[in-house]
């Protein structure tokens, strides 16, 4: 077993796992922040992508201890229980930008690690591009190029990093 | 995934008495190669030693006429340093081909260089740069350090602590990728150094990385494209499968080559 200390959130957590434990494993099982999905469990996908010290990761494809000494950001992380949705979030059910959901907490994640690393004024074409390791099955992409470029308008306005 | 004991090492020397003292122990660094293994139960390693931790693995810096990268140092971080962009622009260029941005930002250069996949990108610039690759124990030429199919000449308790890469008078990496992968279905690195020009194919060759030395002495004498005008490579020895065959990959082969002078000479 390992020890390991981290941020989640902006919560500090400690746990005892076993070092195996995959760090989506640890983020849905043992946090049940079960916004964090796992797709196809090899890199491909990208529903599983997280913050770890702002940026964009596979969880899959990281071992929780790993992220020891880290801070993790979720989609649960975005903005609080209750409170409006993050500007991004928000893009997203303005436009469409998802059909069955579960590639969606990935692409939020991307979304915001995209607007973080290029700023607020995304191309289509730059969109696409930063897109390559987030796959989506239902929707073809057209709506969630739209809600990425709005959301990220809306981030410059946002006090929602 | 099977069960292996984890080891955080705060040194490059601890790290290596870690695979002194641990039979097949393993080093992880960005992992995006060594856990889809592990995953797979392909690889089962007793013991993991993480260089994630040492401080100062990751630098990059200008040492003389040489580019001096940490082995630690992200893709990502490679691909948007100014300090790389500014003395070998072609070097960031093919670190920002790797993978996607969440991989880019894990997977580390001595990762890719100690796991020489026939398909890397990396292999491909050292090669054609004429690297030295640094390690604990000593200095290695590409030519000694790559031995074939996910094969290097890396001791067991050997770890690359950086790269350096001599600073070419132009270069250029052209990659046509495998769309679903992102590895190369062929790539090529073409450096016009100050004694020689060099021309470093990836993806290709059944043994891995490789040189063209017929269109590096065509270009040595004249560095143009047209100087490999009609000139071809032949498909023995080059991998064949179900993304291309293997005269396919050698069509390639040459058609990326000139674009890699094209873009190389248009950069200068």
């Amino acid at each position: 077993m390992a020890k390991i200390s981290l941020i989640v959130n902006g919560n500090p957590v400690n746990a005892n796992i076993d070092p195996r434990t995959l760090l989506v494993q640890f983020l849905r099982e043992n946090l049940r922040l079960t916004g964090t999905h796992v797709g196809c469990d090899t890199s491909q996908c990208g529903a599983c992508v997280v913050h770890v010290d702002g940026k964009a990761v596979k969880a899959c494809t990281m071992l929780a201890v790993m992220a020891d000494g880290h801070e993790v950001r979720t989609i649960e992380g975005l903005a609080a229980d209750g409170a409006p949705l993050h500007p991004m979030q928000e893009a997203f059910r303005e436009h469409h930008g998802l059909q069955c959901g579960f590639c969606t907490p990935g692409m939020i994640m991307t979304a915001v690690d995209l607007v973080h690393r290029k700023g607020n004024d995304l191309s289509d074409h730059t969109i696409r591009e930063e897109l390559e390791g987030n796959l989506c099955r239902c929707t073809g992409y057209q709506n969630i190029v739209l809600s990425i470029a709005a959301g990220a308008r809306a981030m410059a306005k946002s006090d929602l990093a | 995934m099977y069960e292996f004991k984890y080891h955080r090492p705060a040194t490059v020397r601890q790290a290596a008495n870690l695979l002194l003292k641990n039979e097949d122990a393993k080093v992880i660094a960005g992992g995006h190669t060594l856990l889809p293994v592990m995953k797979q139960r392909l690889a089962s390693p007793p013991h993991l030693v993480d260089l994630s931790h040492i401080e100062g693995l990751d630098g990059i810096e200008m040492k003389g006429r040489s580019l001096v990268i940490g082995a630690t140092a992200t893709h990502n971080t490679v691909a948007t340093s100014a300090i790389v962009g500014e003395a070998i622009p072609a070097l960031a260029e093919l670190a920002g081909l790797i993978g996607d941005p969440a991989v880019r930002h894990k997977g580390t250069i001595g990762g890719s260089l100690a796991n020489n996949d026939p398909t890397a990108d990396y292999p491909a610039a050292c090669l054609a740069l004429g690297a030295t690759i640094v390690t604990n124990k000593r200095r290695l030429k590409p030519e000694e350090f790559f031995q074939g199919l996910f094969t290097t000449s890396l001791e067991s308790d050997e770890i690359i602590t950086r790269v350096m890469f001599p600073v070419p008078k132009k270069a250029a990496y052209i990659k046509f990728r495998n769309q679903a992968s992102r590895y190369a279905l062929v790539g090529v690195f073409v450096a016009k150094r100050p004694s020689d020009v060099r021309v470093a194919v990836t993806g290709a060759g059944s043994e891995g990385v490789f040189r063209v030395t017929s269109f590096e002495e065509a270009l040595k004498k004249r560095f143009s494209h047209k100087a490999l005008d009609g000139m071809t490579v032949p498909a023995d020895g080059l991998n064949g499968d179900l993304h291309g065959s293997a005269e396919y990959r050698a069509h390639l082969i040459a058609v990326l080559a000139r674009r890699a002078v094209e873009a190389a000479t248009a950069k200068a």
